[in-house]
């Protein structure tokens, strides 16, 4: 089950431990993986662990052009792209009354209109091929909300908008528009939350733990799958039952 | 009848599953083909691929109709 072989992804964020944990699983199951990012020594490193069928397409993805020339360039390295993981992301966390426009544009940037783009320059070619999925790395507070996160709940709630909409457009072309919801999971996103700020947390999660990068992995790997053809416009929330929605 | 305007129609039945009798040059995709907003934008990509031209999305939302597309690709097609 969930064989990938012969099949390309583009992965956002691999530089991140999400998406390096997304990286690792859809090449484990035979597929072709091109590593975006925009720190291009984690990626490097991470192609040479995979060894065959991993490439480097550095980008950045606050900017257009930077973000159409990324999806070129994994084109080109890959011959195409079946599977497009929007993952990278970033947070700006400050009260609504403080943010600024600054934060709240470039989370909406990176989190969100980055992942439209790279969507819309996806779907030609799975069109084409009448095969493809797309799954956006949203997160529980863009369903929960969260104090302090105005900019980047708004970004994940408006991904999970988005991709219901794709959805609906792309199913009768076999095109797959999903979400993957994490709680928290251990990353560098995560490190910067301070031990009292994570002993408050921890009450919360019905699991008693926090995430690890591969349990979001999976379910990545399941909605890139044949086996989930039938699955979509959905969020699939990895949360250990921190809220079950 | 150029032969442009064979290519195209024959696209246009392939891709629509649609009689050749009704692929008239005046009949719209949407309107007399039954194509819906994806059956378009998909009609537009294999005219690109079989003339190898490129259509902007400006151009690509005035092709409307077979005579449309046909105009369309006389006037940019190479070949
Ligand atoms: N960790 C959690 O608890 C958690 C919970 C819910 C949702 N998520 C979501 O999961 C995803 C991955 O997060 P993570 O925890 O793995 O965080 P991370 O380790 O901080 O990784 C974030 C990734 O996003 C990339 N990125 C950020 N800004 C970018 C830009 N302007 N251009 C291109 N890439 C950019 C980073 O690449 P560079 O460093 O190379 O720039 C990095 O690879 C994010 O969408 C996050 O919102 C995480």
């Amino acid at each position: 089950m969930f064989d990938l072989t012969g099949k390309s992804a583009l992965v956002t964020g691999a530089s991140g431990g999400i998406g390096a944990s997304i990286a690792r699983a859809l090449h484990a199951q035979g597929a072709a993986v091109a590593l975006s990012g925009t720190r291009v020594a984690p990626l490097e490193a991470l192609a040479a662990e995979l060894g065959e069928r991993a490439f480097v397409v550095p980008g950045n993805l606050s900017e257009a052009a930077a973000t159409e020339q990324l999806f070129k360039d994994a084109e080109a390295a890959l011959g195409k792209i079946d599977i497009l993981v929007n993952n990278a992301g970033l947070t700006r966390d400050q009260i609504g009354m403080r943010l600024k426009d600054e934060d709240w544009q470039s989370v909406i940037d990176v989190n969100l209109t980055a992942a439209f783009r790279l969507s819309r320059a996806a779907m030609r070619g799975m069109m084409k091929r009448r095969w493809g999925r797309i799954v956006n790395i949203t997160s529980v507070v863009g369903v929960t909300g969260n104090p302090g996160q105005a900019n980047y709940a708004a970004s994940k709630a408006g991904l999970i908008g988005m991709s219901k909409s794709l959805a609906a457009e792309l199913a009768s072309r076999n095109i797959t528009v999903n979400c993957v919801a994490p709680g928290f999971i251990t990353t560098a996103m995560t490190d910067a939350l301070n031990d009292e700020q994570k002993q408050k947390l921890l009450p919360a999660i019905p699991a008693g733990r926090m995430g690890q990068p591969d349990e979001i992995a999976a379910g990545v790997v399941y909605l890139a799958s044949e086996e989930a053809a039938y699955v979509t416009g959905q969020t699939l929330h990895i949360n250990g039952g921190m809220a079950m929605i | 009848m150029s032969d442009i305007a064979e290519r195209v129609k024959k696209i246009v039945v392939d891709h629509l599953g649609v009689e050749e009798s009704k692929v008239v040059e005046n009949a719209s995709f949407i309107d007399d083909l039954g194509a819906d907003s994806l059956d378009t934008v998909e009609l537009v990509m294999a005219f690109e691929e079989e003339f190898g031209v490129e259509i902007p999305d400006d151009a690509a939302e005035k092709i409307l109709s077979v005579k449309d597309a046909i105009d369309f690709i006389k006037a940019n097609a190479a070949a």
